[in-house]
């Protein structure tokens, strides 16, 4: 019993969701940090298929919502439900299954060479049958995100927006049906924004649920296919960016007028602070 | 804008070629170590204030394992199974057990600079050990000073993760300043020790603050032999998991790594480890420090290698060491822990403004 623990059994691969599933949900959600309330009475849905942008002001609880949402922090209210089950009832090795999360930032505590920091998404699957993927994985995540020209190089002697890729490419290589990412595109130059929402995209399309936090408003319209406004740790908003996305709401949210409008020539949707008052 | 599209380029090598030619490396240097072993054995053994030839300590060493060879006289036989080779059993024990450790060690803390003697483990585990002997402890057999030299170990390096760390992550100055306040507390128990031991007790204590291997003897390398093997088994297990740890302790967890735990059974055998060295040889300090790093350089950072590794290249740098410190000044002999540190000291020196550099700055 004890040695069996010891060396842990890998858990079984999870089916492929279908369209529309829900692979992660948040309910009422209360967190606490210290003594403060980062969220409170939180409700959120993932689905298999969409991107989903959390946006919002500095300390709305954006980053705190994906943590409790990749099951790293606990919740003092309220229930956070990965693949239907509560995030606390899966193990570590399980969640690593169904679940890739992105942090706002990469750090490396030894020079480990970009190949093998991509390598290391691969490691939940490690003894079970899609572990013949692996390479695959790893290069197509790598060819993806614009890095194989530096696999060889070592991380730590990276620029912060190739790390950035890096780090992305890990968790594309990670495979798993929902992607947590933590403001991808933050270090990233104006091209890799696009890339890296791009490829959110094709990830939603092709069945996974991608939830991204994003500052850029922009790209939240144009990227993603829902976007919840948090504000002062609540939900101030919920759905499709044009719907969601009005002047007032982001004016109020931000506390900045903010003025939304369509792009004269393809009618998205546009979002730009007020500067002429 | 065609400029900009242009497609990826794909690097000349290929992205998997770089892996492969660092496993290349380790297969290499495991080798050569394996190979620098087998030749400074019988070296070792042949040297000495009695010289016996290599050929003829070969020939010993298979007669007694009943593989052919021939016996040799009653006194170089002596000399060599009484003296000689209990004390290379218990050199290459203990380096590969400071090596093993030290590589753990870094890997746990996620910094470079992490060694069972610069952050005080070994000092707090000859606490334990000076304690045994001064109050003259004897109640596990030739074990006492193991288990407590063990149990001293465990308390100091939990103590030291529990104050050097702060939001997941240790800050080098924060590590090197709990370990001058470790060293400098187990260093003021030990000397609490000395002063009320006895003349006899204190002969032995002194011994251990130097750091020596001259008091070898095979049941003392029985004493210490489960605790290197519990530890130097267990820890290649955990190379993997090591790995993913570089990447901070959330996206270990996130790449299902039950992080706590692994913490845990990982203090246990570094403690393990330091307790087998410390408790037969004393404090030998930046075996664990040296080796690790320069087989990251030459092999990079990879766990599934630099575990075994360090404990082979720990087992080496160690015998070497102990042939060194009872030749060079003979008939005298220099204590072992004080050709370590002066060898050592430079390096961590370097290793500290490298470091430095590396970061621009202490934070």
């Amino acid at each position: 019993m004890r040695l069996a623990r010891l060396v842990p059994s890998r858990p079984a691969p999870p089916p492929r969701p279908a369209p529309g599933d829900v692979l992660a949900e948040a309910e009422d959600v209360r967190v606490r940090l210290g003594t403060r309330t980062v969220l409170d009475g939180v409700g959120i849905t993932v689905r298999a298929g969409e991107v989903l942008a959390l946006v919002g002001p500095n300390g709305a609880g954006k980053s705190t919502l994906l943590g409790a949402l990749a099951a790293d922090l606990p919740v003092s209210g309220g229930v956070v439900r990965v693949h239907g089950r509560p995030a606390e009832q899966w193990s570590a090795p399980e969640l690593a299954l169904r679940r890739s999360v992105l942090p706002q930032s990469a750090s490396l505590s030894f020079p480990f060479r970009v190949e093998e920091v991509v390598r290391m998404g691969r490691a939940p699957w490690a003894g079970t049958d899609l572990e013949d993927e692996d390479d695959a994985a790893v290069a197509e995540a790598m060819a993806r995100t614009e890095v194989t020209a530096f696999a060889a190089r070592p991380f730590s002697a990276l620029s912060g927006g190739e790390r950035a890729r890096v780090a992305l490419a890990r968790v594309l290589a990670q495979r798993t049906a929902l992607l947590l990412l933590d403001e991808p595109t933050a270090a990233l130059d104006l091209r890799h924004q696009e890339l890296v929402l791009r490829l959110c995209r094709e990830r939603a399309r092709a069945g996974d649920a991608v939830v991204v936090v994003l500052h850029d408003l922009g790209l939240a319209a144009a990227y993603a296919d829902r976007a919840a406004v948090l504000c002062a740790g609540r939900v101030a908003a919920d759905g499709p960016p044009a719907e969601v996305f009005s002047g007032r709401l982001l004016s109020e949210v931000y506390d900045q007028p903010v003025e939304v409008f369509p792009h004269p020539r393809t009618g998205a949707v546009l979002v730009t602070p007020r500067r002429d008052m | 804008m065609t400029v900009l599209d242009e497609p990826v380029r794909h690097s000349p090598a290929g992205p998997a070629a770089a892996p492969r030619g660092r496993r290349g490396t380790a297969w290499l240097l495991t080798a050569g170590l394996a190979v620098a072993l087998l030749i400074l054995v019988p070296v070792a053994a042949g040297t000495g204030a009695y010289p016996i030839p290599v050929g003829d300590v070969v020939g010993s060493l298979l007669h007694r394992t009943g593989l052919g060879g021939t016996e040799l006289d009653r006194v170089a036989e002596s000399v060599l199974w009484n003296v000689r080779l209990p004390r290379i059993v218990l050199a290459l024990l203990v380096g590969a057990s400071l090596g093993c450790a030290g590589a753990l060690m870094q890997g746990v803390f996620g910094n470079p600079l992490a060694e069972p003697g610069v952050i005080g483990v070994s000092s707090g585990a000859a606490v334990g050990a000076v304690a045994a002997i001064a109050l003259g402890l004897d109640f596990l057999g030739t074990w006492t000073v193991s288990v407590l030299a063990f149990a001293a170990g465990l308390v100091t390096v939990l103590a030291v993760y529990v104050m050097a760390r702060s939001g997941g992550r240790t800050e080098v100055v924060t590590l090197i300043l709990t370990g001058i306040a470790v060293n400098a507390f187990a260093g003021a128990l030990i000397g609490l020790f000395l002063f009320f031991a006895d003349t006899a007790a204190v002969n032995q204590i002194t011994f251990w603050q130097l750091g020596s291997l001259a008091q070898a003897t095979w049941p003392k390398v029985l004493a210490v032999l489960p605790c290197a093997a519990i530890g130097l088994g267990l820890a290649p297990l955990y190379a993997r998991r090591l790995d993913l740890l570089a990447l901070g302790e959330r996206p270990a967890r996130h790449l299902g790594v039950d992080v706590e735990r692994l913490r845990i059974v990982l203090i246990l055998v570094i403690a393990l480890l330091t307790a087998a060295a410390v408790s037969v040889a004393g404090v030998i300090g930046f075996v664990g420090l040296v080796v690790p790093h320069l087989l990251r350089m030459a092999a990079g950072p990879g766990h599934r290698f630099l575990i075994p590794g360090s404990a082979l290249l720990g087992a080496l740098v160690l015998l070497a060491a102990d042939l060194a410190a009872r030749t060079v000044a003979e008939p005298a002999e220099l204590p072992l822990g004080v050709l370590t540190a002066l060898l050592g000291s430079p390096f961590f020196f370097w290793l500290l403004r490298r470091t430095r550099r590396g970061q621009g700055g202490w934070a």
